[in-house]
């Protein structure tokens, strides 16, 4: 049956598409629904929000993995808190040198669904390096014994099953599971519409006190609410553009979609508006 | 089910009464003045039509608390059997009011009634109001943890026999940490000496549905309990049930004079139908739910417990006499080994983390966990708590603190309170008779109550919790910098 997918990103505004519905179901945590549309390709919905789709998930998952990875070469240990869809497995699978990764994946049925429905997008679940671990990411990163070089955050937004993931404890927890030269990028919201803006100036001012380099970098994602999306590079010991490592990065000869090493540079420029809401300018 | 029901519980006489009410699209020239909530946009707004539609005066078909014989009369009925009551009252003015009639119904002027001291502040005003004297049975601490308990027998066997004019006694089931008495021998000791039993069950609404949990007041034999639905059973804030024992029955009439007293002649249906509608939830459902409640506090103690730095005691602190059964969902967290006061700890948590637990003192915090629990937010608190160990864990905090100072009583509370008074300088009262209250709140248990000496041990207390950030109540000056002393004795 087609229809139209609708997605508030206010209470005044909305984005919407024509739109198949191949998949729905309710997991304990969440309503998860699979579209098929003509232009985004199949898109992943959770409690009615676009998680991604599959034209412009690239982008997400790129800017997620590899602006740290470019920085940070030789990580070898990397914790995914979230990252169900297996889009950001899939991106970290390209690097030789890494030699483990543990997704920590609150709800079961999202990698179920994404290896049935999105098989392009989500990684190879079966590789050796990595391991799968359905639990609370708050729990994980406060019990674990392990150590990690790079942890990704990619999560929900901050209302729903990611609630605790953009909290201080949350934060404070992966600080001490980081080996001393480890960092972290999350999924930074939008600064756009202000009830986001908000959850952006939040965790920003949360991760600030915790890490002693934390800086934003933007990317354009037409499918997100403004299409206007931020990440936070939140680390120990590098910088994000002073110890990028170029040159090896590129000898990795890596087939990008949308990160390159000129939009590494660039996308760490903020806006003024941005700046300001962040305590900046 | 812990308890055979005489009536259906699955009724809700008050919850139908209003919904009916709402379909009957009344024209009000009644108060109160907003009339289904149109008067103020604003308002309405803000806490929903919903709510505002039914917040409406008493009137035939919705009864009327201060003289029950209609809805209301079937669901304090209602109630009374969900807790295995003799007589079930609702209140709108807090547990503190019920608190109050219970002493108000039992001792009259100049009588006297036992207690312990570390009782909430409603218990010691009660005293003012009915000018009773209070004996204090020292409730015992531990020395550990600080924290007062719940009284021995002995202690409790010797205040009777000292004072067998006495009319009652008074018992916290459990403290604010979870520490309960041996109610039942309790109960027995006092009525061989003809005196009733009041309980303070203000923490222990959930006793009367837990499968295993410490004994609830009137599955003890009590004459009265004072439960706080609103604060573990899930009804509105300052929602409360007085519960009579079948040793009242012949004072039922005299018991609703009482309340009426204080009791407001315009009592909030938001407040009594959340007490209709929680009682049918308990009554249905209650044993599940804390049952949930229990693995979910277990499961917080055993984590607390292996942060390290951090001790969530539980039942292991037993003595089986004035420390007889332990509340479980309650999470009394001691902080002095990871080198913080509770207050510290609280105020960290609130203004960093952004979450609230009930209190701080000064070696302890109280989480109590209830029907609204889930599991990520008390992964939430165990995260918070170990980020802390990891930024503030320093060698442990040497200084033994204790929370209860056995007082130097010098006249009754109510002598004390009408007495001619001034206010002088903290640090000018040593010696003399206080006229007023001075305590942490939470917990709002007294350091100093009306009628008692000021001494070294408390002004060194009170100035102790105040550095540590403690926010001081209950007397007259707000800054807690001036005291009111009895003018001359």
């Amino acid at each position: 049956m087609t229809m139209w997918f609708t997605e508030n990103h206010t209470k005044d505004v909305y984005f919407a598409f024509k739109a198949k519905q191949l998949f729905s179901t309710e997991s304990d945590f969440q309503q998860i629904d699979i579209y098929q549309t003509k232009d985004f390709g199949r898109v992943l919905v959770m409690d009615e929000r676009i998680m991604l789709t599959e034209k412009d998930e690239k982008i997400y998952h790129e800017m997620i993995v590899h602006v740290a990875m470019a920085v940070h070469m030789d990580a070898e240990d990397v914790l995914i808190i979230g990252g169900g869809d297996g889009g950001a497995l899939r991106e970290l699978q390209r690097y030789p040198g890494i030699k483990s990764i543990d997704m920590v994946e609150i709800d079961s049925v999202v990698p179920e669904v994404a290896q049935r429905f999105l098989p392009g997008i989500a990684g190879d679940f079966l590789d050796s390096r990595f391991t799968l671990m359905i639990a609370d990411g708050l729990k994980y990163v406060r019990t674990t014994k392990k150590k990690y070089d790079f942890i990704i955050v990619d999560s929900t937004d901050p209302f729903g099953p990611g609630e605790s993931l953009f909290t201080r404890e949350f934060y404070g927890n992966c600080f001490e599971i980081l080996r001393e030269d480890g960092l972290l990028v999350n999924q930074h919201e939008s600064p756009y519409y202000r009830s986001d803006a908000r959850e952006v100036k939040l965790t920003y001012e949360k991760t600030k006190m915790i890490f002693p380099i934390d800086k934003l970098f933007q990317a354009h994602i037409p499918t997100y609410p403004s299409g206007h999306w931020l990440f936070g590079f939140i680390s120990k010991k590098y910088d994000p553009l002073e110890d990028l490592q170029a040159e090896r990065w590129s000898k990795l000869g890596l087939d990008t979609f949308y990160y390159n090493l000129a939009l590494h540079r660039g996308s760490f420029a903020l806006p003024n508006y941005v700046l300001k809401l962040i305590g900046k300018k | 089910m812990i308890r055979e029901y005489q009536l259906n519980q699955e009724e809700a006489p008050l919850y139908n009464a209003l919904l009916e009410y709402r379909k009957q699209r009344m024209v009000s020239f009644d108060v109160p003045g907003h009339k289904q909530g149109r008067g103020n946009p604003e308002l309405t707004e803000f806490l929903g039509r919903y709510a505002m539609s039914v917040d409406v005066n008493s009137m035939k078909m919705l009864d009327n608390l201060i003289h029950p014989i209609g809805v209301i009369k079937e669901a304090q009925e209602l109630a009374a059997d969900a807790f295995g009551a003799y007589s079930a009252f609702f209140m709108t003015n807090g547990t503190t009011s019920a608190v109050q009639a219970m002493v108000l119904a039992t001792v009259n002027p100049g009588e006297k009634i036992i207690m312990p001291r570390n009782v909430h502040r409603s218990a010691i005003n009660a005293l003012i109001l009915s000018r009773a004297i209070p004996v204090y049975v020292d409730p015992g601490v531990n020395e550990k943890l600080g924290i007062p308990l719940g009284m021995s027998i002995e202690n409790i066997e010797k205040a009777i026999q000292e004072n067998p004019e006495a009319q009652a006694i008074l018992v916290n089931n459990p403290t604010y940490y979870g520490i309960c008495p041996n109610l039942k021998a309790i109960v027995e000791l006092a009525h061989q000496a003809g005196m009733k039993v009041l309980v303070d069950e203000a923490h222990g609404t959930h006793f009367y549905f837990e499968k295993s949990g410490p004994i609830s007041a009137m599955a003890a034999g009590a004459d009265l309990a004072a439960i706080s639905t609103h604060k573990t059973g899930g009804s509105l804030t300052q929602s409360s049930i007085l519960l009579s024992g079948p040793g009242m029955a012949d004072e039922q009439g005299y018991l609703r004079q009482i309340i009426n007293l204080t009791l407001t002649t315009s009592s909030s249906y938001l407040l009594l139908s959340s007490l209709d509608i929680t009682r049918k939830y308990l009554a249905l459902q209650g044993e599940k739910i804390y049952q949930r409640v229990l693995e979910y506090a277990n499961y917080a103690r055993k984590e607390i417990n292996n942060i390290g730095g951090f001790y969530a005691f539980g039942k292991a602190e037993i003595n089986y006499d004035s420390f007889y059964a332990f509340d479980q969902t309650k999470l009394s967290i001691h902080t002095r080994d990871i080198g913080l006061a509770g207050i510290e700890v609280y105020d960290i948590l609130r203004d960093e983390y952004q979450i609230q637990v009930e209190f701080g003192d000064l070696s302890n915090i109280l989480a109590i966990l209830s029907i609204g629990d889930r599991p990520v937010a008390i992964e939430r608190l165990l995260g918070a708590l170990s980020d802390i160990k990891r930024r503030y864990g320093k060698k442990a905090d040497q200084i033994a603190v204790n929370e209860y100072y056995q007082p130097k009583v010098v006249m009754s509370p109510a002598k004390a309170f009408y007495a001619k008074s001034k206010q002088i300088p903290l640090d000018q009262t040593i010696g003399k008779v206080c006229t007023e209250f001075v305590m942490c709140y939470p917990p709002g248990i007294p350091i100093l109550a009306p009628g008692e000496e000021i001494t070294t041990e408390v002004l060194e207390y009170i100035n102790y919790a105040k550095e540590k950030g403690s926010s001081m109540t209950g007397a007259e000056d707000l800054a807690t910098e001036k005291l009111n002393v009895i003018d001359q004795l």
